[in-house]
């Protein structure tokens, strides 16, 4: 059943819902890279909270002109109003009073909320319009949903990726040096305006699939896992927009195996999955290369120490020092060295006396800034410079 | 009709001036930091904007990019609008203001400069790419084009930025303190490309901090603190007793005391 709903064999309509999902998961990993690196990512979970008040007043409206109430292009845009409203004052609150961001969005967001609720409740008490399926707008709910209502949702998708693309360089250049970017002529004002009415695009395309309450973590998480994989932004926001696309798909399709599933919570936990593969095995920033790293450093760094002990005939101290030395084969059990040992050691022998050679050299003393400890002699200097260092030691070592 | 007299041929420099300031007053929401300042940036020479600590030196370079929006005062790019003049305008920002977590690398900033070139939708060309390699090549950082940001030293990190000012092809650089907390031989590399730039034709202005440095580095200078102190050559501006104007006694044992 799971591996039908993945590859699209529960008829027509789930599959449409999951492609309408997939197109909506990528342009949220997208906007949400951008919003990631320009280190707004709070600001999508007022804008989600806010719509609701404009969810439930344009239900209300479209049901007292005599509509049919779910009508989505109509919700849609109601939220969208609510939201923009929402953004607007936590701007204003942000750029008005000596309130930090967080706080006014921390206000908006519960005040917003909390009126959506009330007004959700109104409507549930109305006898007009099947008001059963709302509440599916909190948590998001792909069951029963209208052909027309996935195109939609795909082609909002669509038409925010393409936006997101089309601004990507200004967009970067204001996450990274506000500044040098207003100098260029690009408004930042203008430019973080729009990025906020991406996130509130997509936002109002994922109400009815990913619902409101959890569409920020389609925004941030994909963004997050996406930054363990890359040191190039465009790079991070790409991969942002695949995560995002394979937790939306994912996401749909497995909750077209159940019924009664709600979709946000699906597309969360796979986007979490993503997220904690990502942060335990990406090479260079996951935990495992990470500790990996840590390790291979420490032992390259106790085996030379160990081993410039050994060559000046003094004892080795630290416990681990000795058992790396006699597991690689350097030392025999009672800690003298072995054969291997006493090549190393002159090898070490040499390089110090060559990097004390070099700091006192006229020549190549800049160089000295290379010296960490760890770092051989051989692998700065060229052939030739060596064999120059070389003839400044050859009194000692000739003896 | 005094204050006509007062300014003979201001308005006239201020056409042709690369940075024209008139009566810029800038507040952070107290106090001003800057205060009524007149400044004329003289074309094709470099220009040390000098004062102590909290005198408003960066404020008065970023009002003049538009980063920070004054309470008063007109300031002109070649006789328009800063805003109008921005394609010529160079910006290398303090050290400090930037993220360097950041998942950019050496070359990605670089090509940043070429903003302007490649709008929205132009492709990165490789002739873009060797332009961008050929800015590295000046500042001497051409081999740490893939490296993330984060990796570089201070030093290496404030040659990428006047990389990234260089690909700009601009003809007005200002740089907010381009030498704090680099190394001796970037500083060198530094000035040395500064001067080259100069001796093109075009125009440089940097908050300085370093007064020992200002003679040999500069042609002229801009005395600050909070009020114009002085202005001119550096032979004229930057005397003992403009010093001490700018600086108070806080200078008088030290620096002033060794050019006496």
């Amino acid at each position: 059943m799971i591996w039908q709903a993945l590859t699209l064999q529960l008829g027509y309509n789930a599959a449409l819902v999951a492609l309408g999902s997939a197109a909506l998961g990528i342009a949220a990993g997208a906007v949400g890279g951008f919003l990631y690196l320009r280190k707004r990512s709070l600001v999508s979970d007022a804008i989600s909270h806010a719509t609701l008040p404009g969810l439930a007043l344009a239900f209300m409206v479209m049901v007292a002109l005599g509509g049919e109430g779910r009508f989505l292009p109509g919700l849609m845009l109601g939220s969208a109003l609510s939201a923009g409203i929402g953004l607007w004052l936590v701007g204003r609150m942000t750029a008005r009073t000596r309130l930090p961001q967080d706080a006014a969005i921390g206000a908006i967001l519960s005040t917003f909320f909390g009126a959506g609720i009330v007004l959700l409740t109104i409507v549930q008490t109305m006898q007009a319009g099947r008001q059963a399926g709302l509440e599916g707008f909190l948590l998001g709910s792909t069951a029963g949903m209208l052909r027309a209502d996935a195109l939609i949702i795909a082609a909002g998708g669509a038409a925010v990726l393409a936006a997101v693309l089309a601004l990507r360089r200004p967009l970067l250049m204001v996450a990274f040096d506000e500044g040098y970017a207003q100098v260029n002529g690009i408004g930042v004002a203008r430019m973080d305006a729009a990025l906020m009415a991406l996130v509130l695009a997509v936002t109002v395309v994922g109400l009815k699939i990913v619902g409101l309450i959890l569409i920020v973590a389609l925004l941030i998480i994909p963004a997050v896992a996406a930054r363990f994989w890359s040191e190039r932004a465009l790079h991070v926001v790409m991969l942002s927009g695949l995560f995002g696309g394979l937790a939306g798909y994912g996401g749909a399709a497995l909750s077209a195996t159940a019924p009664a599933l709600p979709t946000g919570p699906i597309v969360v936990l796979l986007g979490f999955a993503l997220f904690a593969v990502s942060l335990l095995v990406a090479p260079s920033r996951g935990l495992l290369a990470a500790a990996l790293r840590h390790r291979r450093l420490q032992s390259r760094v106790h085996l030379r120490q160990g081993l410039l002990a050994l060559s000046r005939g003094e004892p080795v101290y630290e416990a681990m020092t000795r058992r790396m030395l006699r597991r690689a084969g350097l030392t025999r059990p009672d800690g003298q060295p072995t054969e291997a040992g006493r090549a190393e050691t002159a090898r070490i022998r040499l390089d110090e006396a060559r990097w004390q050679a070099l700091r006192r050299s006229d020549t190549l003393t800049d160089l000295s800034s290379r010296d960490d400890g760890l770092t051989l002699i051989d692998s700065v200097l060229t052939a030739d410079q060596l064999a120059a260092l070389d003839t400044t030691l050859a009194p000692r070592g000739a003896t | 009709m005094s204050m006509r007299l007062a300014r003979p041929g201001t308005s006239d420099k201020a056409e042709t001036s690369p940075l024209a300031v008139r009566g810029l007053t800038v507040s952070y929401g107290g106090d001003p930091v800057v205060f009524s300042v007149d400044m004329t940036v003289a074309p094709g020479q470099m220009t040390a904007i000098v004062g102590p600590n909290g005198a408003g030196k960066s404020t008065l370079l970023k009002a003049c990019l538009g980063i920070v929006k004054p309470l008063a005062g007109r300031i002109t790019a070649w006789g328009k609008p800063v805003a109008r003049q921005s394609s010529r305008i160079a910006y290398v920002p303090q050290r400090t203001s930037i993220d360097w977590d950041f998942p950019v690398t050496v070359i990605d900033v670089v090509l940043m400069g070429m903003y302007r070139d490649l709008g929205l939708l132009r492709r990165v060309r490789p002739q873009h790419r060797e332009a961008a390699m050929a800015c590295l090549d000046r500042v001497g950082m051409r081999d740490f084009a893939d490296r993330q940001i984060g990796q570089l030293s201070g030093g290496q990190q404030q040659r990428v930025f006047l990389a990234r000012a260089l690909a700009q092809q601009a003809d007005l650089f200002l740089l907010d303190e381009p030498f704090a907390g680099v190394d001796a031989a970037t500083e060198s590399a530094i000035i040395a490309v500064l001067k080259a730039l100069r001796d093109e034709g075009r125009t440089i202005v940097a908050v300085h901090h370093d007064l020992s440095t200002v003679e040999a580095y500069f042609d002229r200078v801009f005395l600050i603190n909070r009020r114009r102190i002085a202005e001119g050559p550096v032979s004229t501006a930057f005397t003992t007793d403009t010093l001490h104007e700018a600086y108070g006694g806080r200078l008088s044992d030290g620096f002033t005391a060794r050019r006496a």
